[in-house]
């Protein structure tokens, strides 16, 4: 197969973050091509900058071997390149043919809808892609306005076309007719381009699969010759970074349960499906998965922050189920949210507006309606000093901070205003080993003082130091759960990909009791 | 070659200090512009503006009578922007506050007690704040956007307090003009000596005072300018979100209002069917130029106050006041467009390579 695109040294710098370190990538025509990885490792900002929607601050595309400019979608269009975004650009009160035509000045002045229709119609036929024309786009479900926007592509001609995680929103029958239509494509001698961070899905559609890790191509394999477990192994990779000293757990009460759970996503797509846990004081029990897989969904139910369709969470041995997030807090229940600077803090503010976040509602930091100001910037100048979070002053604005500094200022925050137990989720993602380390410590102290932990985490090494045990989440159900330990890492990744596990999760003791 | 803009990492903080005063240098000189082309000098047009708004102790003193309602107007709307929910609708506010201080006025045409000033008073944040709450209920039960719905209701406030005018109110001895009866002198706020600034100035400052405290050592104060910089972390944090929305449209509303209250108690002494020549619009203009700083508010609403009372002065020239509602815009214009540049940089792609 000839070498249809490839991609040289792109480097793309966002503020604050590097989106993609000199990634080189090649993709040959005809192929289906898989881009793995989890979120944030920058699969969809290298397509973006293939589809011209991003300009790198470095690097060089080819196509056909020859160097191309690609400087705005339209560019992309003509060098022959079209991409289908996550969130569809399509305009619901127009007609299939009329999202298909728009903006290509064509025809020129008077409109022949019926003539446009029948075009329309024809190419989509030529295709194999099953689309009614004439249909407005709010007529139709999801898998067809995704058929239009594949459609919009072929239309203007494309020959090399990018995915970006088609199947997030499909249904499986819907799955499985797009699968067949970008196959029958491939045939066709077309290049396509699939963002995912699912492993069945890559498996099943793609020859090829690059992944990516933190903004860089790790590897590239033949479908044919990996496996599900090498893919969830070389995504989440495996880096060793130091020693931590960990005391063999001796677990208490039980803090944390909870059973039969099920939620939606934002979507309104089943996150959790059936599952049930629970987690006693002075343990930490790790959550692992590759990400999308319900995790976050599943830290959202016990903080209240997202309800739960039917299931039941106990926080010592009390219902909270459904409870407002301030009940749940009220319940000691501690938060690291997975969003730092989205959900943890508000960045624009000081770091003493962000340290009291939690705490300003209650005695003695509260004097009525009043706050007392006072009390409040003792207490924050102390979890300074305690949590070695470096900054300025107690005015710098969170958004100055290192990453890093501000995940200790949260931890801060939320060890000091809760007692029992602490949801953590992705507590060290994008952090520099030190700070990963100062977090990781922090951590264990709170296991050995009593706490309950449920640690969330996509970083295998992680779950593997922190841990007491270990579950393995896929699709929002438990697959299995495994002691944390080095050798379970097969089991672990095979569990990750979608096979059940040896182990049964058992059924925690206090809904046993209850039911 | 092409122009594009790329996001800072973090704002420039000269740029944002400068940017106001940039839109208004800006704004002047576009002004200018216009003056010219219909025949005037512009410098001797402004400088009969600046003459007129600041040049004598009369002009001072008429300058800060518009300045009242400016200021309670532009805290309203500030304290609404703090918590980032965008209240377009203190003109309505103001018109809904005059109307239930006048009723009450009318009330009590001998009033003489020393209770009837306080009840207008509390009448008008009455009055602004259930006016403020409509939008505001909508917004926090159902997520209806507020500024269609402030914004609109400002007609619906402005024609229902013309239409007591014109009808049940009107004063019976006054030819057919669409004028109440004047207030009884009761109902009048007092008066600094030889001036019409009147008490209102007292409460426009305790108003300032009073969201000072609020945004800095109350809890609720707290919870707003949490909720105005991450709604996300907000709710996070556990924070009735919906109680706070009410709790600033309420405020909003109710400052709005009062600065009805001090126009027809202070100025007017009777109600007629415009008593704002768009305080609660220039409002929102002013609330931006002062980044919703109660103190920095006083200041701006004292320099739109001048820009008010100097544009009477255009009318020697031929020219039409209308000329301050262009310089208004302008200066909002060139502000929301200052305020991108200091979160984005402008930067130029070469030509073909």
């Amino acid at each position: 197969m000839n070498e249809k695109v490839r991609m040289e040294g792109i480097f793309k710098r966002f503020p604050g973050v590097i989106a993609n370190d000199g990634v080189d990538l090649d993709i040959r025509e005809g192929e289906i091509h898989a881009l793995l990885g989890e979120n944030g490792a920058g699969k969809t900002t290298l397509m973006c900058v293939l589809a011209g929607i991003y300009s790198p601050d470095a690097g060089t595309i080819r196509i056909d071997g020859e160097k191309a400019l690609i400087r705005s979608p339209r560019d992309a269009i003509h060098a022959g390149i079209g991409m289908v975004h996550q969130h569809f650009m399509l305009v619901a009160p127009y007609s299939v043919a009329e999202n298909v035509t728009l903006g290509l000045n064509k025809p020129r002045f008077l409109l022949n809808e019926r003539k446009l229709e029948a075009e329309v119609g024809k190419v989509a036929q030529s295709f194999g892609i099953q689309v009614d024309p004439h249909a407005k786009i709010w007529q139709l479900s999801v898998g067809e306005q995704q058929r239009v926007e594949i459609l919009k592509s072929l239309y203007r001609g494309a020959k090399i076309l990018i995915l970006d995680e088609p199947t997030a929103v499909l249904t499986p029958q819907e799955v499985r007719e797009l699968f067949a239509t970008l196959r029958q494509m491939a045939k066709a001698g077309h290049t396509l381009v699939i963002i995912s961070h699912k492993l069945e899905e890559v498996m099943s559609l793609s020859d090829r699969i690059s992944i990516m890790r933190k903004g860089k191509r790790i590897a590239t394999v033949n479908t044919k010759d990996t496996n599900p477990t090498e893919l969830a192994r070389l995504m989440v990779g495996r880096e060793m970074l130091f020693e931590l000293h960990k005391e063999k757990a001796t677990p208490g009460d039980e803090v944390l349960s909870f059973c039969n759970l099920h939620a939606l996503s934002d979507k309104g797509l089943p996150a959790l499906r059936d599952i049930s846990l629970s987690v006693r004081s002075k343990e930490i029990v790790g959550i692992a998965g590759v990400a999308g897989n319900g995790q976050r969904e599943l830290a959202e139910v016990i903080t209240g922050l997202r309800s739960a369709t039917s299931g039941k969470v106990l926080v010592n041995g009390k219902d909270v189920t459904n409870n407002s997030p301030r009940q749940v807090i009220d319940q000691g229940v501690a938060h690291i949210p997975e969003d730092r600077k989205g959900a943890g803090t508000a960045p624009n503010l000081c770091v003493l507006d962000n340290l009291m976040l939690k705490c300003y509602r209650v005695e003695p930091f509260k004097n009525g309606p009043l706050l007392n100001l006072g009390r409040i910037r003792e207490f924050a100048a102390k979890l300074v000093k305690q949590f070695q979070i470096s900054t300025p002053s107690l005015e710098t604005p969170v958004k100055l901070l290192s990453g890093g500094n501000v995940q200790k200022l949260i931890l801060a925050r939320e060890i000091a205003t809760f007692s029992e137990l602490m949801i953590a989720v992705h507590p060290t993602r994008g952090l520099d080993v030190g700070a990963t380390e100062d977090v990781h410590q922090m951590l264990l102290e709170q296991r050995s003082k009593g706490a309950a932990i449920l640690l969330i985490s996509e970083d295998l090494d992680e779950l593997l130091a922190l841990s007491d045990r270990i579950d393995v989440i896929y699709e929002g159900k438990f697959m299995g759960e495994v002691p944390a330990d080095a050798d379970q890492i097969e089991t672990i990744g095979l569990m990750m990909a979608g096979k059940k596990g040896e182990i049964q999760q058992p059924v925690p003791a206090g809904i046993r009791a209850q039911a | 070659m092409s122009i594009f803009l790329e996001k800072r990492a973090q704002s420039s903080r000269l740029l944002s200090a400068l940017a106001p005063l940039l839109a208004i240098i800006l704004a002047l000189l576009m002004g200018a512009i216009i003056i010219a082309l219909s025949g005037t000098n512009p410098w001797e047009a402004y400088r009969e503006m600046f003459v007129g708004a600041f040049g004598s102790g009369y002009a001072l003193s008429e300058t800060m009578v518009k300045t009242i309602p400016l200021i309670l107007c532009s805290l309203g709307v500030g304290i609404a922007f703090r918590a980032t929910l965008w209240n377009i609708g203190a003109e309505g506010q103001l018109y809904m506050g005059a109307f239930a201080a006048g009723g009450i006025a009318l009330a009590f045409p001998q009033g003489q007690g020393w209770w009837l000033i306080p009840l207008m008073v509390l009448a008008s944040l009455v009055g602004g704040a259930l006016w403020g709450l409509i939008p505001g209920l909508l917004k926090a039960k159902l997520n209806v956007n507020e500024i269609i719905t402030s914004l609109l209701l400002n007609y619906v406030a402005i024609l229902w307090f013309q239409y007591w005018i014109y009808g049940p109110w009107k004063d019976p001895l006054g030819y057919g003009f669409p004028y109440t009866a004047p207030f009884g002198e009761g109902a009048w706020l007092p008066t600094l000596a030889g001036t019409r600034i009147h008490l209102g100035l007292a409460f426009a400052v305790l108003a300032a005072l009073f969201l000072y405290f609020l945004l800095k050592s109350t809890r609720v104060g707290y919870e707003i300018r949490i909720i105005g910089e991450n709604p996300q972390a907000a709710r996070y944090a556990g924070m009735n979100i919906p109680g706070a929305i009410l709790l600033v449209f309420a405020i909003s509303g109710g400052l709005a209002g009062l600065a009805g209250m001090g126009e027809i108690s202070g100025v007017i002494h009777r109600l007629q069917p415009a008593i704002s020549p768009g305080f609660g619009y220039t409002a929102i203009i002013i609330a931006w130029l002062a980044r919703f700083n109660p103190w920095l508010t006083i200041a701006v609403s004292f320099l739109f106050g001048g820009l008010l009372v100097g544009g009477y002065s255009l009318r020697a020239f031929g020219l039409s006041d209308s000329l301050v509602l262009i310089l208004q815009g302008l200066i909002l214009f060139l502000l929301l467009g200052g305020d991108i540049l200091t979160r984005y940089r402008l930067r130029w792609k070469g030509g073909r390579a």
